[in-house]
């Protein structure tokens, strides 16, 4: 079976944030970026699925701009099969990026089409869904594993207080989180055998975002850091600092 | 129209807690907008006869949708139910709870209604009659502040980051009339509990976190004891380390890759703190840190630290705990 994995570039989760543009955005210079993690779980699924089904070609998607690319070969590396780069700006509005990426995923007839649950920089956890809503099609989110059988895909879900079990008629949208299975990574012949898959680029249909960052900020500094004692002897301390100072117990 | 409406979710045969929050951060922006705080209730015949009570947390209104197909929980189903109610009345915002299936209807109702959503908020004002909301990105290493450029703005609220107001208003309450999409295409099956205690995580008001620094798997029961000391709003949780050599399960998970939490009390046993640990747990309130290593990253952001072995410390900490709930 055919799947469509749609991908993030997001900056490394060990990055250093610096601010630009009147504290609007944070600044790119010097930002190592990497394919958002959900995002590497949706990649290994597709795969996973692909390979189950003897046939399956599994084809990357994302919107972004030029040095998107290296997201998109580095999935390829990993195994899939082709990639498709929508040239437009990601901005927090997710629903324009959904627009932009369920206009060109009307035109595909993958049955299945998977995201990460959510991206690593903006955490927003809505693309997945909206795309689902948008091209009319059932969505199960924050998806740990599912299988496909016949014209239905079975996904547990990771929700409050244990798994919940749907079902879904193709074609369908679902949202992968981490789950109980090992991610593959690029092989040196994978990452040779890339650069010759084929990369389709195009100008994105996106509209406007009408989600507008005002500003940004660093959290405030909650605690400098207060170690109180050492063993158990600060034990006494600490819980009476809980129940007088911070009146938590 | 600057009325707010708060989604009310049900689990079990029963409102949830964070149902509180929601309607009392709906009511505290509707009092910017000025307009009025309404709550949507959904579920199967009979809903209504639960919800009689539910006025008393702040909703002027509460309107209930009681319908056979809204028994079950269907995110398709409930996404065109809510937009449709959201789009006839003409609310100014539309406010869920950023839990599973908050997280999961908001976008749908969001995209249905053709408008943006901020999803995970932890702060919302209104300045000079416009909605503003503050989320964390980047792993909680900043707070954006977002406006909204559409009508109505869509927002979920992450669990505990708003509180509820202590409200004893009583609101009235109404029958919705709903229609049901017919062609549904998605079915909940099945539902597996997980083993450990009855409060999530990601909803817990009290957490207790064990990473590598507790050695392994069997040495969980010191944690668990804690936990049961601290009552029955107390989850365990488990750093990413931890789920990956499978001494804990996945659902337990604090940070990239699990879940994130806002807990009144967080406690770090063991943990050394890895940013993507911190990603999911740095909006916590108060948050204590025990670990061997003076130097663990952890310490710096911790409320109260213990350098020690946190086998020595536990017991002392769970017995002191257990004595002061026995006095009070």
């Amino acid at each position: 079976m055919d799947v469509v994995v749609c991908l993030k570039r997001v900056p490394d989760t060990e990055i250093r944030v610096r601010f630009a543009d009147g504290a609007t955005m944070i600044e790119p210079e010097g930002i190592k970026y990497i394919v958002s993690p959900y995002d590497e779980f949706a990649l290994e699924a597709a795969l996973r699925t692909a390979e189950a089904s003897g046939e399956g070609r599994v084809t990357v998607m994302t919107l972004g701009d030029e040095s998107s690319q290296e997201t998109l070969r580095t999935a390829l590396a990993v195994g899939a099969d082709a990639a498709v780069l929508l040239h437009g700006s990601v901005t927090m509005d997710g629903l324009a990026t959904a627009k932009a990426l369920a206009a060109e995923l009307k035109t595909r007839d993958e049955p299945l089409v998977l995201f990460g649950v959510k991206a690593g920089d903006d955490d927003q956890q809505q693309v997945g869904p909206m795309v689902a809503t948008l091209l009319n099609r059932p969505c199960a989110t924050n998806v740990t594993s599912f299988e496909v059988r016949e014209r239905v895909v079975r996904c547990d879900r990771d929700v409050e207080g244990g798994t919940e079990v749907v079902e879904l008629d193709l074609p369908a949208v679902v949202t992968l989180t981490k789950g109980d299975f090992e991610l593959r990574y690029a092989s040196l012949r994978g990452i040779m055998a890339a650069k010759r898959k084929p990369l389709e680029a195009k100008d994105a249909d996106r509209p406007e975002g009408r989600l507008t960052v005002a500003r940004l900020a660093h959290p405030p500094e909650s605690a400098e850091g207060r170690i109180i004692g050492d063993g158990p002897e600060a034990v006494p301390e600490l819980v009476r600092l809980l129940r007088d100072e911070a009146k938590v117990l | 129209m600057a009325d707010v409406l708060a989604i009310t979710e049900r689990r079990g045969g029963k409102i949830r807690p964070g149902a509180h929050e929601v309607i009392a951060a709906a009511a505290s922006v509707a009092v910017g907008l000025g307009g009025a705080t309404h709550a949507l209730v959904l579920g199967g015949i009979g809903v209504g006869d639960e919800v009689s009570h539910l006025g008393s947390f702040g909703a002027d209104l509460v309107r209930v949708g009681e319908d056979a197909a809204l028994e079950t929980v269907v995110p398709e189903t409930y996404a065109v139910v809510i937009a449709e109610a959201v789009h006839s009345h003409g609310y100014a915002a539309v406010l869920f709870a950023a839990t599973a299936l908050g997280k999961d209807l908001a976008p749908r109702v969001a995209a249905l209604l053709d408008v943006p959503l901020a999803s995970d908020v932890t702060r919302a004002e209104v300045e000079d009659g416009r909605l503003f909301c503050e989320r964390p990105i980047y792993g909680g290493k900043v707070i954006a502040r977002i406006e909204f450029e559409a009508s109505p703005a869509v927002l979920s609220l992450r669990p505990n980051a708003f509180g509820t107001n202590g409200s004893q208003a009583g609101g009235r309450v109404e029958r919705l009339v709903v229609a049901v999409p017919e062609a549904v295409r998605s079915r909940v099956v099945g539902f597996r509990a997980a083993e450990s205690g009855s409060v999530d995580v990601s909803e817990a008001s009290v957490i207790v976190s064990g990473g590598r620094g507790m050695k392994s798997a069997e040495n969980w029961n010191v944690l668990e004891d804690l936990r049961d000391a601290l009552g029955p709003q107390t989850a365990l949780g488990a750093s990413r380390a931890v789920v990956d050599a499978g001494w804990r399960p996945h659902g337990e998970q604090v940070g990239q890759t699990g879940k994130t939490v806002s807990p009144t009390l967080y406690f770090a046993i063991g943990i050394s703190g890895a940013i993507q640990h911190l990603a999911g747990m740095r909006t916590s309130k108060i948050i204590v840190a025990i670990n061997k290593d003076p130097d663990a990253p952890i310490f710096a952001i911790a409320d109260y630290g213990i350098v020690g072995d946190a086998f020595e410390i536990l017991p002392a900490l769970t017995a002191q705990i257990e004595q002061l709930r026995s006095e009070s």
